[in-house]
């Protein structure tokens, strides 16, 4: 009835608002069956929504959706999974208490009895196993699963629900380069078996290294459709932010002076006496980026927070400016000193996503003077505050009575960012400055820290994103299990830093 | 002494007050393994109590006095579901609620009908549950340790043999049943279950009318097993002392039925160590009757290891992240 030539998907003009929020105008797509199509485009340019109105999590106001040719009516995910779509979500939607067999069987389990089912499953992952190189063993608890296993086990629950075509969104985020090339590799297995995968990613490399046909995205729409192999990274992100993007932060080199931040033997072992923090020891001078790379987990968080005065490390001493500051605990005496902190958890730590932004923007902050005096605190001061720093860090909306909530991630960055920059500190600590922020913001927030490094300002960096640690670190800092596995030049290549992130160091590899 | 602590009096008592904590538990471990905590057992059980011993005052009949109970605590449970399900509200709050309202209800509904204070009239044999003694084994009575057990098997109310039958049938059905696997799914992740196309709305209803069912039988059995009328606050606690019991037990239906024995024995100890002496001294009652809540607290305050509730126990479902 259909040929191999009829399209795997067809989305007609797909629709769909929230409020005031046009999340998919008129939206066109068509994805051709056995190949991988890469979606791509910043944050809140709907691909998200978009894949969930296919995968039957919203449904579309208006538009058509056809599999195979046919057109077919979405309501829920049931719907999705009965015409053979499989997703791999962002936050993995899987039982942390359940084995791999369970979770792999339900929604799946044929009959009022699980027992049919997961012998079912135990054969068909074996079999899946030996096709695909993806080792699982089925009776693992997931939770206990690295992340990149628990990833598997999101792929197999859709192969065994029978699924043709498998989104993925943002698959990689959470796993180290080598994992990555593993999944892609499997991605590659599952086309040449005649699958088709839809992949939903704002890294340009990814879309570069996989995909044979890539769509962009931007505010809503689609912007325009490529084959991979006749475009070029400059070209996509072009079309991703509707102006040329410097993708590569100019710099000149650092001018390092005094050290400000000198961490010696610092651990940190956590209520289980697990050594989270484990014998670290670096330093930051004036006018340098020092940048932490890792895997997520690995310790960077632990450190930032024993670095900030949240948290006392178990033994270590911190120097800041010559003081030993390590086992003070005390934040706010340190901001006042001249430790600013970024924190890597925007939502939970950088902001109260109830308050409007200009409250947002004076935390930490409002004890100060100009700010009100005694239990006073001076709300027009406060907003005007806000409004030039607004201004200063070009927050859209620039409106500082809007909730924090309603800005975009990157807006929200840019806030949190102005109000730490503009009180003139000697060292910044920034975690995930550009965590789900669009391109456009990373360009501005990339620029603003090295011109912060340029006024002598010293700035340590944490980052997940190993593009982002070598275009702005002057020295780069690998972590893997609490530890430093080593100290590299910016320029050290991919490969050498991703396998310091696995933790095999060069005597290992050698 | 011997005779006192293991006796067959002793234990045959701790299972009739192990009955309404064991149904309320396994009510509550139904509800909380799908996500909704049930702070309302208490108040179920309580307004099901009256229900039963008010219906049994008018009609007499028994069977239908736990019919009624059942669907008034199921009433009750439904709100909670609806407060909790499809407005987001908080779980504890609702039940909370649902416990003053069964309290006052009660009272105030008594005195309206039956005119004793709150107090519903004394029910006559017909129409109560009363024990049932199995055919032919009082010929075993005086045999030795099997007499012993015996005794302690038999002579109890339907209610209660299906109390003790629910147990298996939860541990059962919640490790080898769709049903259990999607419902354990949806305490622990609701997003899976959304995402593998199962109405998480749907499973935590069924829960919660589960749940409702249970406070009914257990609310029944206070009012018109374990006693022959309704009075006012006749749960006592139970419903807190089961929601301890879950805790205790982790939230399983074996380690809950242990629990409930082990808190029932407690109880029946209350009961039978009254004017006993030791020596010259006399325990005061109040001490004893103290026991099952000062154990609660020992044995949650670290005795008993870690004790896991379901992970997306308490919070409400919403699509978005």
């Amino acid at each position: 009835m259909t040929d191999a030539r009829t399209p795997a998907i067809e989305l007609i003009g797909i629709d769909k608002r929230f409020g005031a929020v046009h999340a998919n105008k008129d939206v066109n797509l068509t994805i051709g069956r056995g190949s991988i199509h890469g979606i791509i485009g910043e944050n809140g340019a709907g691909k998200s929504t978009l894949m969930s109105i296919l995968f039957g999590f919203y449904s579309a106001d208006k538009g058509e959706i056809r599999v195979k040719g046919e057109t077919v009516k979405i309501r829920s995910s049931s719907d999705a999974i009965a015409h053979g779509i499989g997703m791999v979500h962002q936050h993995f939607m899987l039982v942390d208490t359940f084995t791999v067999l369970e979770n792999v069987v339900l929604g799946a389990e044929g009959g009022s009895l699980i027992g049919p089912a997961l012998a079912k499953a135990r054969e068909s992952l074996k079999h899946l196993a030996e096709e695909y190189e993806m080792d699982v063993d089925p009776d693992a608890i997931v939770g206990e699963l690295p992340v990149g296993l628990q990833q598997r086990v999101e792929i197999l629950k859709a192969l065994f629900k029978g699924a043709e075509t498998l989104i993925l969104d943002e698959p990689t985020g959470v796993l180290t380069p080598d994992e990555a090339d593993h999944l892609f590799r499997i991605l590659g297995q599952l086309r040449d078996q005649g699958k088709t995968v839809i992949l939903i990613t704002h890294k340009l490399r990814e879309i570069m290294a996989i995909t044979d046909r890539v769509t962009v995205m931007r505010r809503g729409e689609v912007v325009a459709n490529f084959e991979t192999a006749k475009t070029n990274v400059g070209e996509l992100a072009e079309a991703m932010v509707g102006r040329r993007v410097l993708l590569h932060v100019e710099k000149r080199p650092s001018q390092p002076g005094e050290v400000v931040l000198d961490v010696r033997h610092v651990t940190w072992k956590d209520r289980k006496g697990i050594a989270r923090v484990d014998d670290v020891s670096f330093t930051v001078r004036k006018g340098e980026i020092v940048g932490i790379a890792g895997v997520s987990g690995n310790g960077q968080s632990e450190l930032l927070d024993v670095i900030s005065g949240i948290t006392r490390p178990t033994s270590g001493e911190v120097f800041f400016e010559g003081k030993n500051i390590g086992m003070m605990g005390d934040p706010q005496y340190l901001r006042r000193e001249g430790l600013a902190h970024v924190p890597e958890d925007r939502q939970h730590r950088g902001l109260i996503t109830s308050f409007d932004a200009a409250e947002s923007a004076i935390l930490g902050w409002h004890f100060e003077e100009s700010l009100g005096k005694g239990f006073r605190l001076d709300r027009d001061a406060v907003v005007q505050r806000c409004t030039r720093e607004m201004a200063d860090f070009d927050v859209r909306p620039g409106n500082p009575l809007l909730k924090s909530a309603k800005f975009s991630g990157g807006n929200q960055q840019k806030i949190i960012l102005a109000r730490e920059i503009e009180r003139d500190p000697d060292l910044l600590i920034v975690g995930q400055p550009t965590r789900g922020v669009d391109i456009g913001a990373i360009e501005f927030i990339h620029k603003r820290l090295i011109a912060l490094r340029d006024e002598g300002k010293a700035i340590l960096l944490v980052s997940v994103e190993l593009d982002e640690i070598r275009s702005l670190s002057d020295r780069i800092i690998v972590m893997f299990a609490g530890k430093v596995m080593g100290e590299r030049e910016p320029g050290t290549n991919e490969r050498e830093l991703g396998l310091l992130m696995a933790g095999v160091t060069a005597k290992d590899a050698a | 002494m011997l005779e006192l602590f293991f006796g067959a009096e002793t234990l045959a008592s701790t299972v009739r007050l192990s009955v309404p904590l064991i149904l309320a538990c396994l009510a509550g471990l139904w509800s909380e393994r799908s996500g909704i905590v049930d702070i309302g057992l208490e108040g179920k059980m309580l307004i099901a109590a009256f229900a039963a011993a008010s219906t049994a005052a008018f009609s007499g009949n028994a069977l239908l006095a736990l019919l009624i109970a059942i669907m008034v605590s199921l009433g009750f449970s439904l709100v909670h579901g609806y407060a909790s399900i499809n407005q987001r509200g908080n779980q504890v709050v609702s039940g909370v609620a649902i416990n003053m309202l069964a309290a006052g209800l009660a009272v105030v509904l008594g005195n309206e009908w039956f005119r004793e204070g709150g107090r519903t009239p004394a029910l006559s044999s017909d129409a109560r549950f009363m024990p049932i003694d199995i055919p032919g084994i009082s010929s075993l009575y005086d045999v030795p340790l099997i007499g012993v057990l015996a005794r302690i098997i038999s002579g109890h109310s339907l209610l209660t043999y299906i109390a003790v039958a629910l147990v298996p049938v939860t541990a059962w059905a919640l490790s080898r049943t769709r049903f259990g696997l999607r419902l354990r799914a949806v305490g622990e992740n609701p997003h899976a279950v959304d995402t593998a196309g199962i109405s998480v709305a749907r499973l935590r209803y069924q829960a919660v009318i589960i749940a409702g069912v249970l406070c009914g039988i257990a609310g029944t059995y206070i009012s018109t097993s374990l006693s022959a009328s309704f009075v006012r606050d006749m749960t006592a606690g139970r419903g807190f002392m089961a929601l301890a019991a879950l805790i205790f037990a982790n939230w399983r239906a074996w380690p809950a039925l242990w629990a409930c024995l082990l808190f029932g024995y407690l109880q029946a100890m209350g009961t039978r160590l009254q004017g006993v002496k030791f020596g010259t001294f006399e325990i005061p009652v109040q001490f004893i009757n103290m026991l099952p809540y000062v154990m609660t607290v020992v044995l949650l305050a670290g005795f008993i290891g870690k004790s896991v509730p379901p992970r997306a126990s308490g919070i409400p479902y919403t699509k978005d992240r």
